[in-house]
């Protein structure tokens, strides 16, 4: 650490005494070229590295929020006289998780497009991925209606409660991504360059992909 | 020094209109003296009901004119136990220190004209202010404030009216506003640490930060690990409450004559992930007062801090550890002894790089030639409470003894003094510190120290005596111990330490009147009124809306220069260059 600490002092230092009088506080991060600093609404020089920081930092408390409910999961399911009842997740799971999967490739396919200057089909991946997304919540609805339609709601039993809190809870977070990946797609950014735009939502977006491959694991092993 | 500061060529317009400026701002300054309203706000809200229980515990049949009834219930009382314990830690220890004056000093201090995300910034106090709101309608729904503690404990908590009066409205409200807390948390820390990471001055290394930012740099880590782990508790419990799941409440209940419909749930399973969030939220009240202990401590003894990298590292190291010993709040719960020994040694051996803070804090005094301004009564005296209180640790921490101390008044003597005290001497320490750089003006000194000598002898009046209390058998939680004999002994101790409350509650009104007469009245500050070294020093009082005015500085040295030999001052500010430096040297 000190090492590298010192390093980077150095760097900062020479890049503050060459750039002269107006030289901006970009020290190349790793969001990209063309870093712009435009602030119009009082914040002024966001790095674009502090963008990815963010996500990654959001990334790790998101992780402990569901964690938290993963422990719980395990500790409710070993009680004695747990009242627990398996459930038998419902078949369409398989293939919300397959479309799930399936979005994450077209999305590196999109930043791959884009980083290759290839406007055109950067949006047509990006829009299949957006789809795919939507795909994969109405396939967890169904999935809920196929589960009530059983008799199962979120009362019946440990396991269907569980069932229904890490569905909800990871389906909120996804339309949070189905979001960020429409605005991506509609709105132009001000502080965010597209690159880093597009970088941080498919951070976000692979990371989901991963958490619910992890749950569906859950349902389907953590007997 | 203007050749070497750099010009961004961004210009930071100020907004003009009053609701932009003032209320939805998204410049860290405002929001953190919004933070700081907020908690001064609710610090007085906590103090008026600790002084009711304290009237309460000495004068248990007294009538009281705005209690409907006249005579405060135990179920009162204990509603007063709760809402004092929610909004002291949770709006007053964990906001002011982090929210108020983090948000304010962290991005001057590291030379960073805001936050990375403002309008995140802005967002987390909006809803940590509606977090507040809900736990104040608390108090006004029917059935009142809710009365399970501020650990909110399980089953009394998951199950509803039928467990008490405050049970219903009230411990619903108190989910959904610990619950945005916990929300509004976890945004901050976002903004937080990513600041720190990405947003440093040109030359401000990690180990060129201040050790402030170091205290609100770990804290946020912290947070960000802890408050989604309550966040999760929080939902679940809450479901058990109004959608009839069973997460936490076991079969069998009975309440009152009828049987709960729950089955198969885990009190203890709501313990261990509040608690799992509750120590560390211990250490998120008390490092940023490490920090500010630490920048004032050397600032008025005109000394560096005695071993700078050591108390960076036992910031870290008190952070780490604290993720690891939340059992030691559980030993009562009937865990394996294994478990038991093992949070037992872990939680001793935070005493390590505790004791590492504590003698480098003494370090740094050694020689110095100390100005006792009130800043600096305020920081020695977190560190004595900080020791008195922290001393009483170790005893609890050995399971043994806390089978016998947990459920009694020690424990409150306890972390009322090293979490609870200690962190409100770091509160004052940054504001008698930091007030003539936030407002321009210097607060009234005499009327400072008079603050100081009653608060701290006060604080020592009230919890002294009450180790006593709990060595002798004192019941915590209890609204009444005048009916039984082996408590009622106590009470002559009960009622010192209920006049020392009361006279040290009515010293804060000397605060209250000094900062409210100082925005007016107080001398002009100018830039750097206690010759101090750090970034925000070198800009105007109150900094602009950019911070630096567009000049932003360069760092050539570490934070705590202070009577570096052979120079003509005894402080060398961090954006002083070498060339700069050399001209102050002694011919």
């Amino acid at each position: 650490m000190p090492g590298s600490a010192v390093t980077e002092e150095v760097e900062l230092i020479g890049a503050g005494k060459g750039g002269g009088g107006d030289s901006s506080r970009d020290e190349g991060g790793s969001g990209g070229g063309g870093d712009d600093w435009e602030g119009s609404s009082g914040s002024a020089r966001v790095p674009q590295r502090a963008y990815v920081t963010g996500m990654v930092i959001a990334l790790s408390g998101i992780l402990m929020f569901f964690m938290a409910l993963v422990s719980a999961y395990i500790v409710r399911k070993d009680m004695p006289n747990s009242a627990w009842v398996q459930l038998n997740v419902p078949r369409i799971l398989w293939l919300n998780t397959l479309i799930l999967i399936a979005s994450s490739f077209t999305l590196a396919r999109s930043r791959s497009r884009f980083l290759a200057n290839d406007d055109a089909g950067f949006r047509h991946w990006w829009g299949v991925t957006t789809i795919l997304g939507i795909f994969f919540l109405i396939g967890q609805i169904i999935a809920w209606c196929q589960l009530a339609a059983a008799g199962l709601f979120l009362a019946t039993n440990p396991a269907s409660s569980f069932f229904y809190v890490f569905t909800a809870a990871h389906g909120l977070h996804l339309l949070g991504g189905v979001l960020a990946l429409l605005l991506v797609a509609f709105r132009p950014t001000h502080k965010l360059t597209r690159s880093t735009a597009t970088e941080i939502v498919s951070m976000y977006w692979h990371f989901m992909d991963g958490l619910w491959v992890f749950l569906f694991l859950l349902f389907l092993l953590g007997r | 020094m203007s050749s070497h500061a750099h010009t961004g060529h961004a210009v930071v317009i100020e907004p003009s209109g009053f609701i932009r400026k003032y209320i939805f701002s998204v410049d860290h300054k405002v929001i953190g003296i919004q933070y700081f309203l907020l908690a001064l706000t609710a610090v007085c809200v906590g103090i008026v009901l600790s002084l009711l229980m304290r009237f309460h515990l000495v004068y248990p049949g007294a009538h009281l004119p705005f209690v409907s009834g006249g005579i405060l219930t135990p179920e009162q009382y204990l509603a007063l136990v709760t809402m004092h314990g929610t909004i002291m830690v949770f709006f007053v220890l964990t906001t002011a220190p982090q929210g108020g004056f983090g948000n304010y000093f962290l991005p001057i201090q590291i030379g960073a004209p805001d936050m990375a995300f403002p309008r995140l910034n802005m967002l987390s106090f909006w809803v940590t202010f509606l977090a507040f709101v809900a736990i104040l309608a608390a108090f006004v729904v029917p059935g009142g404030a809710p009365i399970s503690g501020w650990t909110g404990y399980t089953p009394l908590s998951g199950m509803g009216e039928v467990t008490g009066p405050g049970e219903g409205w009230g411990q619903t409200l108190w989910i959904i506003s610990i619950s945005l807390f916990c929300l509004a948390s976890l945004l901050g820390a976002l903004n937080f640490i990513a600041t720190t990471i990405d947003l440093r001055a040109p030359g401000m290394t990690l180990f060129r930060m201040p050790l402030t930012v170091w205290g609100w740099f770990v804290t946020a880590i912290l947070g960000l690990l802890a408050f989604g782990v309550l966040l999760a508790g929080g939902i679940l419990l809450l479901l058990d409450r109004s959608a009839g799941t069973s997460f936490f409440l076991p079969a069998g209940l009975v309440v009152n004559d009828q049987l709960q419909p729950h089955s198969g749930g885990s009190p203890l399973l709501w313990q261990h992930l509040f608690w799992f969030f509750g120590h560390p939220e211990v250490y998120i009240a008390i490092l940023p007062g490490m920090g500010v202990a630490s920048h004032v401590l050397s600032t008025f003894a005109r000394k560096p801090v005695f071993g700078y990298r050591a108390m960076a590292m036992a910031i870290c190291a008190i952070g780490f550890l604290g993720f690891m010993v939340w059992g030691h709040h559980m030993f009562l719960s009937g865990m394996s002894p294994y478990s038991g020994f093992t949070f037992s040694v872990l939680t001793m051996s935070i005493g390590v790089p505790s004791a590492i803070k504590t003698f480098n804090w003494i370090g740094t005094l050694w020689g110095g030639k100390i100005q006792f301004k009130s800043p600096m009564l305020f920081a020695l005296g977190f560190v004595s409470l900080f020791v008195s209180g922290g001393l009483s640790g170790l005893f609890l921490a050995q399971p043994a003894v806390d089978n016998m101390l947990h459920a009694t008044y020690y424990v409150v003597a306890h972390f009322h003094l090293v979490m609870g005290v200690a962190a409100i001497f770091g509160i004052f320490a940054a504001t008698y510190f930091w007030f003539p750089k936030m407002f321009s003006r210097m607060m009234s000194e005499p009327l400072a120290k008079l603050h100081f000598w009653f608060t701290f002898v006060g604080a020592y009046c009230i919890f002294m005596p009450m180790h006593f209390v709990g060595i002798a058998g004192g019941i915590r939680r209890y609204a009444d111990s005048t009916g039984t004999t082996y408590a009622a002994v106590l009470q002559p101790l009960h009622m010192f330490m209920t006049y020392a409350a009361f006279i040290t509650g009515a010293a804060q009104l000397i605060f209250l009147f000094n900062f409210f007469w100082s925005l007016k009245h107080g001398a002009i500050a100018g830039k750097n009124p206690w010759n101090a070294t750090t970034l925000e020093w070198i800009t105007d009082s109150p900094p602009p809306i950019d911070n630096f005015g567009g000049h932003y500085p360069s760092v050539y040295r570490g934070p705590y220069e202070f009577s570096v030999p052979g120079y003509q001052q005894d402080f060398i500010p961090q954006n002083l260059t070498p060339e700069q430096a050399a001209q102050l040297k002694l011919k």
